[in-house]
């Protein structure tokens, strides 16, 4: 191990580091808007809702991500001229990749959650008259993204590790960091395990944050003791 | 109809790469998962902080990342560990006779495949998966079954064929059905490092005829019929395996 390579190229790793960062917290921040309606959709019994949701999740969830980035990132211009548009842009067809990706996942976790509910809460909130839409703003989101909480860790830190893929297509996230170090001294060791323990670290980071969040939000879940 | 411009034969080669480094990663990644769990429920303190620092760093670290390392870094280490072996066997044979002239005894460079670094590493990657799904099941395996097996007489070695594993079994499914489906995914990584599978071939067919849609749908197309294929046999099995539950 040479640590002078990975002294001198660390200002490199540390803006990798704010792409990772700034890729992955935009995606989640997006996909979570998208995730929520559909989910809703995917669980309603009209066919016309369920069927085109159910079929994203089939597609986003079936698929490497990595073909899903290629598909924007490269195959957006086989029908339009992309030349000047944000299209050939690669840290926006990332977003667009990851964005779509992680609404999938989130998308089941957060249907999963609803499914989950006690059926009683669900049936006093329908008791009490309110409209479908009350319903889903008082009483069944706020209780199904408190219950996601665990199962969307997992999610959180898929895309960490997914957002590795961009640095395939020349954005210098990371491991795009990590490559070009890799590319200028050969020094594969150095270079990719750098970059390995910033990616370890986040995770124990965002591990963290989690259990913290899950105590918060669903203290009143947790068994007396 | 889809147009691949006859690379519809290529593609399909590539698919069957596809399969081969995910089923024999999958065989690795089951061994070393099992290994792995029994080492993390094994009373020796050695076996369990190997086991807890494999499966930690493993999950820590995107697996894109994990196969560069272990391509690029492998072949280095490989390579270096050769040179060295030549250099001492030579030196020795020269310290003996000194008209000695130098000759590569092993081979002096070994371009490593890409698809046995994939396998490698993708093997070693969802063995740390694994290793989680599988302790999780022998966990849920009643402990007073065992102390019966125990008390029986059986060695451990048939206690896990006869009581451990048919019942693991049930328990690990779910979660040994996921780890496939995302190694299956996984697997699209590899091209990055150069195996022509799938995922490459799809991408040098979308370079030379400037339909790069069409080939990277073929190809996810491809993908969904493996994951959607896979799910409908977990779903078969684990019906078998939980017949005497229902």
């Amino acid at each position: 191990m040479d640590f002078s390579i990975i002294v001198d190229s660390l200002p490199i790793y540390l803006d990798g580091l704010w792409v990772t960062l700034g890729l992955v917290t935009v995606s989640l921040f997006l996909g979570i808007f998208i995730a929520i309606p559909l989910a809703i959709a995917r669980n309603s019994t009209m066919r016309l809702c369920s069927l085109p949701a159910w079929a994203f999740i089939y597609f986003f969830r079936g698929t490497p991500l990595l073909i899903q980035l290629f598909l924007i990132y490269y195959g957006m211009a086989q029908f339009i001229s992309i030349e000047d548009t944000l299209w050939e842009n690669a840290w926006f067809c990332a977003i667009v990749a990851f964005v779509l990706n992680t609404s999938a996942y989130s998308a089941e976790i957060i249907r999963g959650a609803i499914n989950g509910l006690p059926p009683g809460e669900v049936e006093a909130a329908k008791a009490y008259g309110m409209s479908p839409m009350t319903a889903y703003r008082r009483i069944i989101l706020p209780n199904a993204l408190r219950r996601a909480i665990p199962a969307y860790s997992n999610e959180v830190i898929f895309m960490l590790h997914g957002s590795a893929v961009a640095g395939i297509i020349t954005i210098m996230d990371l491991t795009g960091a990590a490559r070009l170090v890799n590319s200028r001294y050969y020094a594969p060791f150095e270079s990719f395990i750098t970059a390995g323990f910033f990616y370890m670290g986040l995770t124990f980071i965002i591990i963290w944050c989690f259990k913290k969040a899950e105590n918060k939000f669903l203290a009143y879940l947790k068994p007396l003791s | 109809m889809l147009d691949l411009k006859g690379y519809e034969f290529s593609i399909l080669k590539g698919a069957l790469v596809t399969i081969e480094v995910a089923v024999l990663s999958l065989l690795l990644a089951m061994f070393l998962g099992m290994l792995g769990a029994l080492a993390k429920l094994s009373p020796y303190r050695w076996a369990k902080g190997t086991a807890t620092v494999y499966t930690t760093v493993i999950r820590g670290i995107p697996d894109l990342v994990l196969m560069m390392l272990i391509f690029y870094g492998g072949q280095m280490l490989l390579n270096s560990g050769l040179y060295n072996i030549n250099e001492w066997v030579n030196e020795w044979f020269t310290s003996q006779d000194s008209n000695h002239e130098w000759t590569a005894y092993l081979p002096d460079y070994v371009d490593v495949s890409p698809f046995i670094a994939g396998v490698l590493t993708i093997g070693f990657i969802f063995g740390a998966y694994m290793a989680e799904t599988f302790r999780g099941a022998i966990m849920a395996v009643d402990r007073g079954e065992l102390e019966a097996a125990k008390a029986y007489g059986m060695s451990s070695a048939l206690t896990f064929r006869r009581i451990l594993l048919p019942q693991m079994i049930r328990h690990a499914l779910p979660g040994f059905g996921n780890n496939w489906l995302v190694l299956l995914k996984t697997t699209a990584l590899v091209s990055v490092i150069g195996l022509e599978d799938m995922v490459r071939i799809g991408s040098l067919a979308a370079g030379s005829t400037k339909m790069p849609f069409t080939f990277y749908m073929t190809v996810a197309i491809i993908f969904l019929f493996f994951t959607s294929v896979s799910t409908g046999l977990l779903k078969l099995v684990e019906r078998k395996y939980s017949i005497h539950t229902r």
